[in-house]
């Protein structure tokens, strides 16, 4: 039984979060099209979400889905993922604006490697990134343009997010000892 | 699932490990399908190639495999090297190491000099075939291409049709099959069936012995003319009248649905007629096709012990 951790966003303000994001994403290019990309895993139903929020004022929003296994700078540590090589875009992104999504912003290097790895699908006309929590502590200078709650938390803690796709519920958790993670 | 520094062979591979090679494989080959020809995780690698016996497609297949990881690649060409000037292995592996390159790919007429090069090389060694003894990346494609067309391997029936006792490819290939549950029986002309083959390892007497055990998959080995000193069979004319798929086989073959594998290159007319390789189950260049990915995830799982570990 993983002990649940305190937590920081409830399933209700989860959603909050994610409508804010939606709608901030949308004041920003109130014309342009873009297309939401979801970094494995939890990422990709994020950009579902987000997608699902917009329906109404943007109808058919293009979504897709983004592995960053082969992009890691840390490539002989990656394990085998069910998601690796699950990568899917609906079109070559040659001159699209590309929303990348995440939950948790920690170190970056994730953003790193997913901005390299959609260089291998075209020039995007601009990249912008959208995560559910920024937690602080960045190796290298990457910042969120759409960010749903800013936090800092030390390293020795685990940001556990659970979303309801994928886990069965919502819920955003803080874990005090990193050894009782993930 | 932690690399490990070396791949010799396929009797050293856990069934979790040859799994995780397996698996990785897949998402390999749907990469180089869509768009993405290259990917970045060798970047800065260097991949040599060591081949004392002349291959092409082996070859071939390792350094594309290496070049879409994006690592750098040289073929150590042994007829133009100081082999022919009687430098010893050892030698050899000296040099190379002092060269820094992160992984070796050997081939060597004989069996064993993979493991004395690992011993000897901080590099990852790859077996590329050695002797009669080992081919581990042709049982991957292989065990991957049947993966592929039949889905899990428990149960399934493969016959493995030739020179048996003289194949690297019919050890690695009938070893891994075996280890992920499927049944191997072999058939070939009475001397170059092992008697000390593994007990499970049925064996037949005629082709139509072959076609009464029910096989989904009919492996042909190449029948190396090159390599046969002693003649084990009367001609090539016999082999294919005996052993090989000739147009009645096929016809049967066809019939039944039955898949056609082989490591290729052919010999048309000895063990297979012209017309398999236009048979719409002929699985033998998808098996080049996954060759690829297979060493891709090779190359990806293996572990050099060179330059700076990075965390």
């Amino acid at each position: 039984m993983e002990s649940p951790g305190q937590q920081l966003l409830s399933p209700r303000e989860i959603d909050t979060r994610i409508h804010r994001l939606a709608y901030e994403i949308l004041e920003r290019h109130p014309k342009e099209k873009f297309i939401l990309v979801g970094i494995h895993r939890r990422g990709v139903p994020l950009a579902q979400r987000l997608a699902k929020v917009l329906e109404d004022e943007r109808p058919g929003v293009e979504t897709g889905m983004l592995d960053i296994t082969l992009h890691r700078d840390d490539p002989q540590k990656a394990t085998f993922s069910p998601d690796f090589g699950k990568t899917k875009l609906p079109h070559d992104l040659d001159g699209t604006l590309v929303i990348l999504v995440d939950d948790v912003l920690f170190t970056g290097r994730t953003i790193r490697a997913a901005i390299d790895a959609l260089f291998e699908y075209g020039r995007p006309s601009k990249i912008e990134l959208a995560v559910l929590v920024d937690r602080g502590c960045r190796e290298v200078p990457i910042q969120p343009d759409y960010c749903g709650l800013r936090q800092t938390i030390g390293r020795e803690s685990y940001l556990r997010v659970r979303l309801r796709e994928q886990d069965g519920h919502d819920g955003l958790f803080l874990v005090d000892n990193k050894h009782q993670a993930p | 699932m932690n690399g490990r520094k070396d791949l010799l062979d396929i009797e050293s591979l856990s069934v979790e490990e040859i799994n995780y090679l397996l698996e990785t494989a897949g998402p390999f080959k749907n990469l180089i399908r869509q768009s993405v020809k290259k990917m970045p995780p060798l970047r800065g690698r260097h991949v040599l190639t060591l081949f004392y016996e002349p291959s092409t497609r082996t070859r071939s297949s390792f350094e594309i495999a290496a070049k879409r990881l994006s690592a750098d690649v040289t073929n150590f060409t042994v007829s133009t090297s100081s082999v022919v000037k009687g430098e010893s292995i050892i030698d050899t592996i000296d040099t190379l190491q002092a060269m820094q390159v992160d992984y070796i790919i050997v081939r060597h007429g004989a069996a064993g000099v993979p493991n004395l090069i690992a011993k000897h090389t901080r590099a990852s060694v790859i077996n590329a075939g050695d002797g009669h003894h080992a081919h581990p990346t042709q049982g991957l494609l292989d065990a991957f291409t049947i993966k592929e067309v039949l889905g899990p391997l428990t149960g399934r029936r493969i016959a493995i049709i030739g020179d048996i006792q003289h194949s690297r490819v019919a050890r690695s290939t009938s070893m891994i099959l075996r280890k992920l549950g499927a049944q191997v029986g072999v058939f070939g002309p009475g001397p170059l069936i092992p008697e000390d083959r593994h007990p499970d390892m049925q064996s037949f007497r005629t082709f139509d012995e072959v076609f009464d055990w029910q096989p989904e998959v009919i492996y042909l080995l190449r029948i190396q003319t090159e390599r046969q000193k002693e003649q084990f069979f009367p001609s090539l004319h016999e082999y294919h009248r005996l052993y090989g798929v000739t147009d009645e086989r096929l016809n049967y073959i066809r019939g039944k649905g039955i898949y056609i594998m082989h490591p290729g290159p052919v010999n048309r007319g000895v063990e297979l007629v012209d017309g398999v390789m236009t048979y719409e189950r002929t699985l033998i260049n998808l098996q080049v096709e996954n060759g690829i990915a297979a060493r891709m995830a090779v190359l990806y799982w293996l572990q050099p012990e060179t330059g700076s570990q990075r965390e």
